[in-house]
């Protein structure tokens, strides 16, 4: 048993190598799982504005997961002060379930208290093989896709209802060409991945499919990573309009003593700097100044709000993604 | 040490063959995919490997899955030694059912236990919200990733001594009954040297397990970087950063603490082989 | 034991252990078990009982019989039987040779047995994907003989088989270890063949634990999510997992619904386990008696 003790006395030496430099305060972003770049970047940037303004250090912390499981925390009593998130109906479920925050959390912060956002676009392999252009594209009986899976995945839930959108533009009222559509598309699907990172990882490293449907910030990552062009990103013209909400957490951030501090933490990323800094990972940001600078790499398109697709988040959940909705309709066995 | 075979299986031809497939098998499926873990944690050098594995998050998760580790070993050590005891030496109205009951943790999906724990002990469960209006809160800090540990882990011990110790019997241990020794001794003496190999494996296994759980910490952790991150944790979270690279080092970080254990395991072996090598070995090996 | 009444002679047995308890600690190591049975087990559970008591009957059985859910069953179930028999021959055959032969790099394999506790099941995961995808070093040589593992039910029957190995064999090694070799030399003597002697010998003594560690391995495999999500591709009525339909309603913050169809899981594992509990009694009893 000794490298039992040996763990613990290794295992104590380690908690207690905690910096010791503790900052003046502390805040708690809970954010979703593949933003851990971007706030790290974000968090040294307000730290600097943050002591210039009052003097004060500030040691920002963070938390990483599925925006759901994170929502499912907070209502459980993780004491976060801010949640930057990539679902909107995670975000209400705080209010609904949790009581923590008020139901016009969307209203305290401007473009509905998403500060950035992005879209959903296609990453097709080097050439463009399968002359992949748009939607109609997808549905070809030699097109194999790769998409996250709506059911667990927020982004898999944008994918859908980007599709869903076009089809809707596409057939007007007709719903049965609609749903065929849609069915045809999901028929194509080889792989739903759990999560984003996953289904980006099932297309990159496994070589599996010939679309990889996800944002277009994760599409234009993976093309500007790969230098040769093995990659291509593709933008339809028609997509959905994916907002990254954020929001003070009342409760908490008043427990906390912190009310302040996390509403500039939001605030922040309005002002121009900060939307340069989002822009830099490839979403889409609402300052004109940078729009400007960056409209080569974000084209015009044409989006499509979740109230134009599915008339609100609540209908969207409820007709499409509960159990039995739509989307399990679309899915049965052929 | 006659030539002529004395047990099944000893001839060359047998043994060969089954000791070549097992060795295929292991290779194929056990070897290569650890072997694919540190390929993959030094694709990028070595130097890329100790910049991952010397990270300051990174030494923060090995430093909390170790602590976790070290507290949950004990108590399903102490737990799983008592329910073997009392459900292979006595015979009790509903001792079947205590045998089943500890094979719940095997049953329920880690995920799952997760949430129950975190249903009870959260801010709405109806424990939790007794225990935070006296400030105390369990989940999403240290005690919670604890607690969940011990769920998860706590039939390795009892699994591995109950079927030895119902093979072996109590009759020795009746006979020390018989002689005036204390119940202590009794254990001491007679029991743990027999049941030695078996709380090894036990507690290797538990160490291994709670080390390595993922599911159920996930739902309990918070996931706070520096604070409540464990190593597996870790290697999600890398992997969603796609830093592969870095999610691998976390990962072959974890095999190689099962493999350090695997090899303490081996060497208190080996020097108990040793000892053991003056008086004529018992039967097999 | 040489009694040939042996129903008469077991109950016999239980009262007088039962009546004079010659081993002390029994108050306290019960105490212990049942203490921590409880507070550590069986309280979360509530949990499950809690979140299903608010659903009408209706609406547990709509829950658990929803088509894709059924369909998630006998995936789940066919690919956790396959794994476990497959587990019950290569652990069987780890533990045989572990313990009966001595053989260069036997002390590594013993080690690498317990290696999938340790590693996280997604890690598990990610690397049996890799392995197995079609550009990997395993998938590369099946596809050229046609068959596909990787985000097929094959890749779920991989990911249960690993994550749950060091079961059997853990089970089964401890009571080869055991075994008394006086039969079995005895039997070899007497001109018995080798695969006689096993089946009359030593089977029936390795065969409870062989079952139990089939049957852990098997339960396990149930429950098991991390590792299968990666390798499964998760096709609606192909590849989907009972786990996943699971992790779903959480998702959907339907805990209600996740804890119904968790509670169809754990009923079926532990009814699976209570019976070769139950079983093996019997079957030891049968053996002691012999």
């Amino acid at each position: 048993m000794k490298h039992l003790f040996k763990g613990i006395a290794l295992g104590a030496a380690l908690l207690s190598t905690q910096p010791v430099l503790a900052a003046d305060r502390e805040l708690l972003n809970t954010s979703y799982d593949i933003a851990r770049e971007l706030f790290a970047a974000y968090n040294v940037e307000f730290a600097q504005h943050w002591q210039e303004k009052t003097g004060e250090t500030v040691e920002i912390k963070q938390s990483h997961a599925g925006s759901s499981k994170q929502a499912q925390a907070i209502i459980q009593g993780l004491k976060a002060d801010v949640a930057t998130f990539n679902q909107v109906t995670d975000i209400d479920i705080l209010h609904e379930r949790g009581k923590l925050i008020p139901k016009d959390w969307a209203q305290r912060l401007p473009n509905n208290s998403s500060p950035y956002y992005s879209t959903m676009a296609f990453l097709v392999r080097e050439g463009n093989p399968k002359n992949i252009q748009n939607w109609d594209d997808l549905i070809r009986e030699d097109v194999q896709l790769v998409m996250p899976n709506p059911k667990t995945s927020g982004n898999g839930r944008y994918t859908y209802l980007a599709a869903l959108g076009y089809a809707q533009e596409r057939f007007g009222d007709d719903q049965e060409k609609i749903d065929q559509f849609m069915a045809d598309l999901l028929g194509q699907v080889r792989v739903f991945d759990s999560g984003g990172r996953g289904a980006t990882t099932t297309f990159v490293e496994r070589g599996i499919g010939d679309v990889l449907l996800t944002f277009e910030s994760e599409v234009l990552n993976i093309a500007d990573r790969f230098e040769n062009g093995e990659y291509v990103a593709v933008t339809p013209k028609v997509s959905f309009l994916a907002e990254f909400p954020v929001t003070l957490i009342d409760e908490y951030a008043e427990q906390n003593n912190n009310s302040e501090l996390a509403n500039e933490y939001l605030k922040h990323l309005y002002t121009e700097d900060s939307q340069r800094l989002l822009a830099g990972f490839n979403y889409r940001v609402h300052d004109e100044t940078v729009k400007a600078e960056t409209a080569d790499r974000f084209p015009a398109l044409t989006l499509l709000s979740i109230d134009q697709i599915a008339g609100g988040w609540k209908n969207a959940m409820n007709t499409h993604f509960s159990s039995g909705g739509k989307l399990d309709q679309l899915q049965r066995r052929r | 040490m006659a030539t002529h075979s004395r047990r099944i299986g000893d001839q060359p031809w047998v043994r060969r063959s089954l000791i070549g497939l097992a060795l295929m098998l292991t290779l194929i499926l056990l070897v290569i995919p650890v072997v694919v873990i540190f390929a993959q944690a030094l694709s990028a050098g070595w130097s890329t490997l100790a910049s991952n594995v010397m990270d300051e998050y990174t030494l923060d998760a090995i430093g909390l899955t170790l602590f976790v580790a070290a507290l949950t070993v004990p108590l399903n050590l102490v737990f799983g030694t008592a329910l073997a005891w009392s459900v292979t030496r006595f015979r009790f109205p509903g001792r079947k059912l205590l045998i089943t009951l500890i094979d719940i943790p095997f049953a329920v999906s880690p995920v799952v236990a997760g949430l129950l724990y975190l249903l009870l002990y959260g801010r709405n469960g109806w424990l939790g919200g007794w225990l935070s209006s006296y400030d105390i809160q369990l989940m999403f800090a240290w005690p919670g990733i604890v607690m969940v540990t011990v769920f998860v882990t706590s039939p390795f011990v009892a699994r591995e001594l109950i079927p030895l110790m119902q093979q072996q019997g109590s009759e020795e241990e009746e006979a020390g009954v018989v002689l005036g020794a204390s119940g202590w001794r009794i254990f001491r003496k007679i029991t743990l040297p027999n049941i030695k190999w078996a709380l090894i494996y036990g507690v290797v296994l538990t160490n291994a397990r709670a080390v390595g759980e993922f599911g159920a910490v996930s739902v309990v952790s918070g996931n706070v970087r520096g604070e409540t991150n464990t190593l597996p944790l870790h290697v999600e979270l890398l992997y969603q950063d796609y830093n592969i690279v870095g999610a691998f080092a976390s990962a072959a970080l974890l095999a190689a603490i099962a493999i350090l254990t695997l090899i303490a395991k081996a060497f208190v072996e080996w020097r108990q082989a040793r000892t053991e090598h003056a008086t004529p070995a018992e039967g097999g090996v | 034991m040489s009694t040939s009444a042996q129903a008469g002679a077991a109950p016999v047995r239980r009262f007088a252990s039962r009546s004079k308890r010659v081993l002390p600690g029994f108050g306290l190591s019960l105490g212990i078990s049942l203490f921590f049975v409880s507070l550590v087990l069986l309280l979360p559970m509530t949990g499950l009982v809690v979140e299903t008591a608010g659903m009408t009957l209706d609406q547990f059985w709509f829950t658990i019989t929803d088509p894709r859910v059924v369909e998630s069953y006998k995936v789940t179930l066919w690919t956790a039987l396959a794994a476990s028999l497959f587990n019950g021959f290569f652990g069987l055959l780890l533990a045989w040779v572990l313990v009966r032969y001595e053989f260069p790099g036997k002390r590594l394999i013993d080690a690498v047995v317990d290696l999938p506790f340790a590693l996280p099941t997604a890690v598990a995961g990610i690397t049996l994907a890799t392995l197995f995808a079609q550009n990997g070093w395993y998938g590369q040589w099946l596809l050229k003989a046609g068959i596909e593992v990787a985000y097929t039910p094959i890749g779920i029957v991989v990911a249960m088989a690993f994550t749950s190995i060091p079961f059997v064999v853990r089970t089964v090694q401890p009571v080869l270890e055991e075994l008394s070799p006086a039969d079995e030399e005895a039997a070899v003597s007497l001109g018995a063949s080798d695969s006689r002697v096993f089946r009359k010998v030593i089977f029936p003594s390795l065969w409870p634990a062989l079952v139990t560690g089939v049957a852990l391995s098997f339960t396990r495999s149930l429950g098991e999510f991390g590792a299968i999500i990666f390798i499964a591709g998760n096709t609606p009525y192909i590849s989907e997992v009972t786990s996943l339909m699971i992790f779903i309603r959480l998702q959907e913050y339907d805990y209600a619904a996740a804890s119904a169809i968790a509670s169809v899981v754990l009923l079926v594992s532990l009814v699976l386990l209570f019976a070769i509990n139950l079983w093996q009694g019997r079957y030891l009893k049968r053996l002691e008696g012999r």
